[in-house]
């Protein structure tokens, strides 16, 4: 990795290079008068630094990630008949032991020759593959350089070649976010798929038990393991309803409070403080619902001789409120302020008092907005993962109870792909499935509320 | 006749009006009410998590050490007399300290006493000691005195967190070990220092040895790397769509997946992060270079999103100004626009910042959640950051991880604070009204 930077670096002296001599020739083909140049001296010289590096890193990209797949060809290639015709997870598991001797690493077991000769050829054809990368990176670097360098000429429109490329590269980056959900809807979708075919979708989506626990014997007790998602649901469900029943009327009523009763003063000191409450990281509220708020409750049920679980729906939710609260009241605050005054005005006019207006007039003429804040304040629930990580349960129970303990969607994709699994049994599988639930449930909810929220918005301008 | 009936309904009308201006009036008194309590209650959940962090953390940053007086037995450290640094760090200096302990409670004899008298002080005294020899040869046969951290329960019982008076058989401290701690005390070798252990240590499993340098190091690694990527990408990004984009179906998609994954959960930017960078690109796992990455995909659309709105606000005249005198398009924006946009996306980054450094969820996805006890030195080391450093501890059954916990909760606050402090600053300082 290191040769890499050094690569890099290499690369930016010989574009800047590129950059002062293209500058320089700019200056000397333009015979000292600058004006007879088309563009300002430094379009050439970055007209021939981007010659020179782009070409350059285009193919140092592409090399570097293709180097492993072709140097691990050629060493299975080159591996003796019984050990390349493995079958493929016991060839993974060779090379891996091979690119942890490269790497110098301690290997599981005592290294066969065959396996140190192939360490070997993999250690020689990595130096081999540096230095053509090396060389051929250099080389179009220079090349590119000295082309971009010929070309200059007083009449040349080094500029709009400049700011030609400029310009992709900006559309380059603005396809990211495209880029990231297909990344998204792929990775997940690929192992969901492969997941469905050994469990069917409809037990998958129906079932009624969940214990993803697959024994490694197959005469082991529970060997089946169950995927059937249901009582998670439920139970992000009731956490979700528990969070919702704190954080809407709260927020509702603070983001009321403070759009329509509240001094300037009391605004400007309440508002940032509530919505300090958003930018606390979710793993402190975590700990918080872990250490205070469910043996708070285990205890006050206990005095009422109620059995509360330490892991109590209550308390996650309870907290997930709390969290949620800033981010309904300053949604709602956006949509009661959009309100036009107007509305106000006639209500005062037929002699409503304050409270009349807000709840008959203004709540009404809002609750497009607001009830696309709660469905934006739903998904955040649904999809809030350290919360329910650090005080809901692990074992998935169908209940309603809110003191009992549940667990949710997150939760489980954590349980399951946190620590060392194999990549392809169904139980790591089962985490990108829920993965793939949760992302569409969440894009359903948002991109319906951000409709709703901007229909609204358009109605009052 | 008429006239007496029509005031008598005119009374009757106003007493019924006065009447429901009561029930208004009280209506609206109830109403502001609610308002108020909403307020205050959502004010309360601050102060009471403040509270309570504050209240169970502070105490973490100061340490209990015992002094110890350790005679330096050269037949123990090097009995060949060759000062080879290799003999000298192989050498037996938990025995050292047992021998110095054994010393200064001579009448403690059993085996089970004597693991309780050992159980006092941590485990890293053996490790203080050496480094001390190893720095210092010369000290070998003299005795020093060496002031080593006290095991955590013992710090515990210092800090009031362990009932003195409560059933033996409860107490992570027996009554035997009790009498030597007040022994110790009264020989004035007891004492309550800052906790420089917990700034300068990576993970432990002791408790009294654990610290958050390795924590804060992977978390100034991944926001580094994040920073670099995402920083770029998501300034080019808007000056596109704010500036250059046509209006078409395309930028309609772009503009609408932005919007979405801002709001996408951050567990399934995780979730992505193992299928591709790890599965597919064969990344290290673990490694700062992933969770930057991923990191960076989950803030581009706060980025994004806080660099058009400053690109927005930037009124058309300069752009028209700089076209005005000759510029092209791409110089106006580059020149004139961006600087005057550039305070805003500042502050737009980090705010994205401050929602990376407290994510926690998609760094499990990838690995970063292993116990990491060595402090990384670069993006392709395994490392473990601040949030999650958090989530391990609070996972951990000694009471003295509740205070480590909370410690780190606090260093992470003030960090958060720190760089919203700044944003708010920037905004300030650089906010123009044209």
């Amino acid at each position: 990795m290191n040769q890499t930077a050094l690569l890099v670096v290499l690369l930016l002296t010989l574009s800047s290079l590129a950059y002062h001599f293209g500058r320089k020739r700019a200056f000397a083909v333009s015979g000292g008068r600058i004006r007879t140049l088309h563009s300002l001296p430094a379009y050439y010289g970055l007209y021939s630094a981007l010659w020179s590096i782009l070409p350059a890193l285009a193919v140092t990209a592409i090399w570097l990630a293709m180097q492993d797949s072709v140097i691990t060809g050629m060493v299975v290639a080159a591996l003796p008949p019984d050990l390349s015709g493995l079958e493929p997870a016991r060839l993974n598991l060779l090379l891996n032991d091979i690119r942890n001797l490269v790497a110098g690493n301690i290997v599981s077991s005592q290294p066969s020759a065959d396996v140190l000769a192939a360490a070997d050829r993999y250690r020689s054809l990595q130096g081999t593959s540096g230095f053509a990368l090396f060389t051929t990176a250099l080389g179009l670097a220079a090349a590119g350089a000295w082309f971009g360098y010929s070309r200059i000429r007083p009449e040349y429109r080094s500029r709009n070649a400049v700011e030609r490329t400029v310009m992709w590269v900006l559309i380059g980056c603005s396809t990211i976010a495209i880029l990231t959900t297909v990344g998204i809807v792929l990775s997940v979708l690929f192992e969901s798929i492969r997941f469905f075919h050994a469990v069917p979708v409809t037990d998958f989506l129906f079932g009624l038990d969940w214990s993803p626990q697959i024994a490694i014997r197959a005469d082991q007790a529970g060997s089946s393991g169950a995927f059937g998602a249901v009582p998670l649901f439920a139970g992000t469900m009731l956490i979700t309803l528990i969070a919702m029943v704190v954080a809407v009327p709260i927020g509702l009523m603070s983001a009321i409070y403070l759009a329509e009763y509240a001094s300037a003063r009391m605004r400007s000191i309440a508002k940032p403080l509530l919505e300090v409450l958003a930018g606390i990281p979710t793993v402190v509220y975590g700990f918080f619902a872990a250490l205070m708020v469910a043996p708070f409750i285990r205890d006050s049920g206990a005095l009422f001789g109620l059995d509360i679980a330490s892991e109590s729906a209550m308390a996650a939710g309870l907290v997930m409120g709390v969290m949620i609260i800033p981010f309904v009241s300053s949604l709602s605050d956006d949509v009661i302020n959009a309100v036009p005054q107007s509305l106000r005005d006639g209500a005062y006019g037929m002699g409503a008092t304050q409270s009349e207006t807000i709840r008959r007039v203004i709540f009404p003429a809002a609750l497009p907005g607001i009830v696309g804040a709660v469905l934006l304040a739903v998904s955040r629930a649904i999809g809030e993962t350290m919360i329910v990580v650090m005080a809901a349960g692990l074992a998935a129970k169908l209940t309603a109870n809110p003191f009992e303990a549940v667990t949710t969607v997150t939760v489980q994709i954590v349980t399951l792909l946190v620590g060392d699994q194999e990549f392809d049994s169904p139980k790591t599988l089962a985490a990108f499935a829920l993965g793939l639930l949760l992302f569409f449930v969440t894009l359903v909810l948002n991109v319906f509320a951000l409709y709703i929220v901007r229909k609204y918005r358009e109605q009052y301008e | 006749m008429s006239e007496t009936n029509f005031a008598s309904a005119e009374d009757k009308m106003f007493a019924r009006v006065e009447a429901g201006m009561k029930r208004r009036r009280a209506a609206e008194k109830r109403f502001q009410w609610y308002g108020r309590c909403a307020v205050a209650l959502g004010l309360t959940f601050l102060v009471v998590l403040f509270v309570s962090i504050v209240s169970n953390g502070y105490t973490a940053f100061w340490q209990t050490r015992v002094t110890l007086d350790v005679t330096l037995d050269a037949s123990v450290i090097d009995p060949q007399g060759s000062r080879d640094p290799e003999v000298l760090r192989a050498a037996d200096y938990g025995g050292l300290i047992k021998a110095t302990l054994r010393d200064m409670f001579p009448d403690v004899t059993g085996r089970r006493d004597r693991f309780a008298l050992y159980g006092l002080i941590s485990n890293g005294a053996a490790f203080d000691l050496r480094d001390r020899v190893l720095a210092n040869p010369q000290l070998i046969g003299t005795t020093v005195s060496l002031s080593v951290a006290a095991d955590d329960d013992v710090d515990m019982l210092m800090k009031g967190h362990i009932d003195r008076d409560g059933a033996e058989a409860d107490r992570r401290i027996k009554d035997n070990q009790l009498g030597w701690i007040d022994q110790l005390q009264a020989d004035g070798r007891l004492e309550r220092v800052f906790n420089l252990d917990f700034f300068a240590n990576g993970d432990s499993r002791d408790p009294e040895l654990a610290g958050i340098r390795g924590a804060l190091m992977g978390s100034v690694f991944t926001l580094v790397v994040t920073l670099a990527l995402s920083f770029p990408l998501a300034v080019a990004a808007a000056v596109y769509l704010e500036e250059f984009a046509p209006k078409n179906r395309w930028t309609d998609l772009i503009e609408v997946n932005i919007n979405n994954l801002a709001a996408v959960p951050s567990i399934v930017f995780g979730l992505l992060g193992l299928a591709v960078f790890i599965n597919f690109f064969t990344l290290p796992r673990s490694a700062p270079l992933v969770g930057g990455l991923v990191l960076t995909l989950m803030t581009l659309p706060t980025i994004i999103i806080a660099s058009r709105a400053s690109l927005k606000s930037v009124p058309p005249s300069i752009r028209e100004g700089a076209l005005g005198v000759g510029a092209s398009p791409m110089q106006a924006v580059m020149y004139h626009v961006l600087p005057l946009a550039m305070p805003g996306m500042l502050t737009g980054t980090i705010i994205g910042m401050a929602q990376a450094l407290g994510e926690t969820a998609p760094l499990l996805m990838i690995g970063m959640v292993a116990f990491i006890a060595d402090v990384p030195n670069g993006v392709f080391d395994p490392s473990t950051v601040l949030p999650v450093q958090i989530y391990l501890w609070a996972d951990s059954p000694e009471r003295a991880y509740v205070e480590k916990t909370s410690a780190a909760i606090l260093v992470l606050l003030l960090f958060l604070a720190t760089m919203n402090a700044v944003a708010v600053l920037l905004r300030r300082r650089f906010e123009r009204r044209w």
